[in-house]
Parts: C-alpha cells; structure tokens; sequence
C-alpha cells in the first residue's frame, strides 16, 4: 500500500530531514512512527500525502509515485488519505457538523448523504451530541477526535495521524488510541507517529523508529 | 453531472448568504461598480439619443435652392426643366413659398412664431436630389448651381449632417476610452475584493487544500462571487441610467412642450441592456480569475 525505496528529503537550506529511507506497509496494518522531534516524522508523513516532495528515491502511495504525480491528480489522492494534525487544522467560523462535512462537499456527495455520513463520523468520536457546537467551545481531546472525524467521514484506506496524542493527557489519549484500534479493526491502513513511549507500550503493532532521519532496524 | 449542477448550486447559495452577511461592503462595492459603468452606458445612452436626432431630420442628402424673391412663374418653369435635364440630378421638387410656411408651421413647432407675421418672408424653393450621394460630387453640383442667375442661395443641407457626424464619431471614441479605462477599474475593483476574501479565508483554503480539494473546487466561490458581484453592479448602472433619464426627460418634456415638439431621451434598448449585463458579470468574473489564480498559487508555493 506504502512503499519508501531509498527516499531522502532535504529542504532549501540544506537541511536533510530523511536520508535513505526504505520501508514498505502492507494493507490493513498498524504501523507506529517513532523518534524525537525532528527526527524526520512529520516529513515522512507529507511525503506519503504529497504535501513535500522526494529528492531522491520513490515513494509509492497506491501505486501512484509521488514523486512524480501531476498536481492535478494530488486532490484525487489525498481523498483516499485522512489526515490528523497535531495542530487539528479546524475551522472555527463553522459549527462541528460544516467541519466535518467539507471532505465530502469537496468530493461532491448530495447533501442527505453527506449528513448520515457526517453523523456516523461524530458518532464514532463520540461528538455526535454537539454538532451544533463550534470547534472553540471543545477542549483539546476533543478537537482532536473532531479532527479525526473529518479524516475518518470519506472512509479512505489510509489514515496518517501526526502526533495525535501529543498535547493531551494520559485519558484523553487512549480514548484516541481505542478510536484508532476500532479503525484497523475494520481494514483501515493506519500509520501513526509519537513520541509517546509509554503509550506505545500498551499497544502491539510494528513500529519504525526514526533517528536523525534515518530509519532504526 | 446531478453532483456537479448540485455543487454549483450549492456554490451559488454560499455567494449570495456571504454577499448577505457583509451588507455595506457588498452595496459600497455593488455601487463603485454600477457608477463606474453608468458613466460610459449613459455616454453611449446620449450619443445613441443624438444619432437618432439627426437622422430623423436628415434623411437624404439634398439640396436646397431658394430663389430671389420677385421672380416668376415662366422663370420657375425653366429652371425646373433645365435641373430637370441635368446630367447629376436625379429629380427635383419645387417647393412654392406658401406650401414652406405652411410646412414650417407643422413640422417644427414654430406655429405661434410664424402665425405672428404679417407676411411670408420665404422665397420659393427648388429641392434638388442628386444622382449621387458622394459629398465631393454633391459640393460641385452646388457650386455649379450657384452661379446660376436668381439662385440667391444654394444650400448642401447635408453640410451640417456630416459635421454632426464627425462630432458623433468623436464623442464615441470618448465614450470608448472611458469605457476601457473604467472597465481596468471594475477589474481591479473585484481583484481587491476577492484578494482581500482569500486573506481572510486562507486557513480555510490551506485545509481544504489538504483534504482533497481541487484548484477548481477553490476557485469556484471566488469567481462566483466576482461574477454576482459583477452582475449587480451591472444592474446597479442600468438603474442609475433608467433614474437619471426619468428625471432628464421629466424636465426635457417642459423644454420640448414650449416647442410643441415630443421628443424625449430613449433608453437602452433591451439587447443593449442585456449586453451591459453580460459584460459587467464577465469583467467581475475575470477580475475574481487574475485575482484567485495570482493568490492560489502563492499559497500553493509556501
């Protein structure tokens, strides 16, 4: 599903962020992608969503090489992709329901669908009763599984999470961790970065380890 | 194709709820656009009024002689046959001095002036249509005639016509360049206004951007926004005319009474009007498309 062959990355500067990278994740698994910051994870993950490009090597995302795809085929792609941001990337002009909706506006789903779809999604995160809500009101768990809700609400095949658990405490945290569980339950592809240590004890699941931008065997 | 006129439509609703919510800034702009076209459709409205003027009163060229004023009836009768047979002229209407007066009293409104002499003051009148309406050709023929014996006076009465003309063609080149000039302004005006909507939205367009969303998908709101915005202020210049002529011909129409004459100013005519429509909404919609491609792809670059 993911193939990386000897990518690296470096940015205007100089700066090296991945340097020869190969991994390759298989349909319906549960990677964790680990390292300090700056270690190269969020560089990893932008290259899978063809947000940053490779400098060397290919990166393969559905068969579909990013190095070498078409900006206009990158919308198509990203469809297929749910995003999770550390920083959320929420909309606060618009109530839980319009934020969670703008993937499948952007799609172009009728309306009556997109709202059972979107209703399902908030359900999962367990939002569901505060859809009338807007997005400052929530604390930041809850953002987060906002977030995690409009990744979720086009059922793509990959979810790529960066630092879901980053700014919350232990509780917040596993009810994040239990929602992506339910996710590789049914097939999704998950790959999911932190720094977490200890959260990653209670969880088994191939990880790969990040040092410097190189990846740990 | 049902998912594609639905996004339109669901687009279209978005333009007008925000064209809602920001009231003034939407009718301040709506205005600086419908008093920018107003000016060069009004021009044009006035250049239209007079072009038609001047054709109703000159119809086809010809030329007037007017006789000295003791002459007679054997004279009128030979000078009739000799135009007549002239190799430039086509034919020739005699005009007797009663029939002029009486002529002049209907058709220019002079009746209270004329009925107040106590004598007729006009000569006897040839009207002379020549062969050919080319004006070099029609100069000659009334310089032929003027040298003719008792022809007091040879008038070309297209002269003025063609001066009116030139007058006409000068006043559309005008209206022209401010047409172009105010049309840079109306562009310019919807380039500001979605550059200004792009800063405020870029959060949004950054996210959407990274969920999946096209260029077109972005662009669309923008350009419908350029387009509506455009269009009303199209409107706005047509109603701004359709005011200014009620009021101009309200007091034209006292003018024009104590002349006996019912002239009064036309407006555009419906394909003109259409026409004003169409070109406001494609210069705001162009406007929208400089500015949104310019801004999406600085933020595509960052």
């Amino acid at each position: 599903m993911i193939r990386f062959s000897q990518v690296s990355k470096r940015y205007p500067g100089g700066y090296a962020a991945l340097k020869n990278v190969s991994f390759e994740i298989a349909s319906g698994e549960m990677i964790f992608l680990t390292g300090h910051s700056g270690a190269g994870k969020s560089t990893l993950l932008k290259l899978i969503a063809a947000i940053e490009r490779p400098n060397g090597g290919t990166v393969l995302v559905n068969g579909q090489n990013i190095g070498k795809i078409r900006s206009g085929a990158v919308p198509y792609l990203r469809r297929n992709i749910g995003l999770i941001f550390q920083d959320h990337k929420l909309l606060f002009d618009r109530n839980l329901f319009d934020n969670v909706i703008l993937p499948l506006q952007i799609a172009g789903f009728d309306h009556r669908e997109s709202a059972k779809r979107v209703r399902a999604a908030l359900d999962k995160v367990g939002l569901l009763k505060r859809e009338k809500a807007v997005p400052i009101a929530l604390s930041g768990g809850e953002q987060q599984r906002l977030c995690i809700a409009r990744a979720i609400v086009n059922r793509p095949s990959i979810l790529l999470a960066d630092e879901p658990t980053g700014n919350l405490d232990a509780d917040s945290a596993n009810a994040i961790m239990d929602i992506f569980k339910s996710f590789h339950q049914v097939g999704a592809t998950l790959l999911i970065s932190t720094h977490d240590e200890t959260l990653l004890r209670q969880y088994t699941g191939r990880g790969l380890a990040l040092k410097q931008g190189e990846l740990q065997q | 194709m049902k998912s594609w006129f639905l996004q339109h439509l669901h687009v279209m609703q978005f333009t007008l709820r925000k064209l809602r919510t920001t009231p003034v800034s939407s009718l301040l702009n709506v205005l600086v656009i419908g008093v920018a076209l107003s000016l060069p459709t009004g021009g044009y409205v006035l250049l239209q009024n007079v072009q038609s003027l001047s054709d109703k009163l000159v119809g086809t060229p010809q030329i007037s002689v007017f006789l000295s004023m003791g002459v007679s009836q054997d004279e009128i009768n030979r000078f009739s046959k000799q135009l007549e047979q002239h190799a430039a002229i086509s034919h020739v209407e005699f005009v007797p001095r009663e029939q002029a007066l009486l002529q002049l009293q209907h058709s220019t409104g002079l009746a209270d002036v004329t009925g107040g002499l106590a004598q007729n003051p006009l000569p006897h009148a040839f009207i002379v249509y020549p062969k050919d309406n080319d004006a070099k050709k029609m100069e000659s023929l009334r310089d032929e005639l003027r040298s003719w014996p008792k022809f007091e006076h040879v008038q070309l009465d297209s002269a003025w016509a063609r001066k009116l003309e030139g007058l006409l063609k000068f006043g559309r080149l005008a209206v022209l360049i401010l047409a172009v000039l105010l049309s840079f302004a109306l562009v310019a005006i919807t380039f500001n206004t979605i550059r200004l909507q792009i800063l405020t939205q870029r959060e949004e367009i950054e996210v959407a951007k990274l969920i999946g969303a096209s260029n077109g998908f972005i662009r669309r709101p923008f350009l419908y926004f350029g387009l509506v915005q455009g269009l009303l202020g199209g409107s706005a210049a047509w109603l701004i005319i359709t005011v200014s002529l009620a009021l101009l011909n309200a007091s034209l129409s006292d003018l024009t009474h104590l002349y006996a004459s019912n002239f009064s100013l036309q407006h555009l005519t419906a394909g003109d009007s259409f026409t004003l429509l169409l070109f406001a909404a494609y210069l705001g919609w162009l406007g929208a498309l400089l500015s949104v491609t310019q801004h999406l792809w600085q933020i595509e670059s960052r």
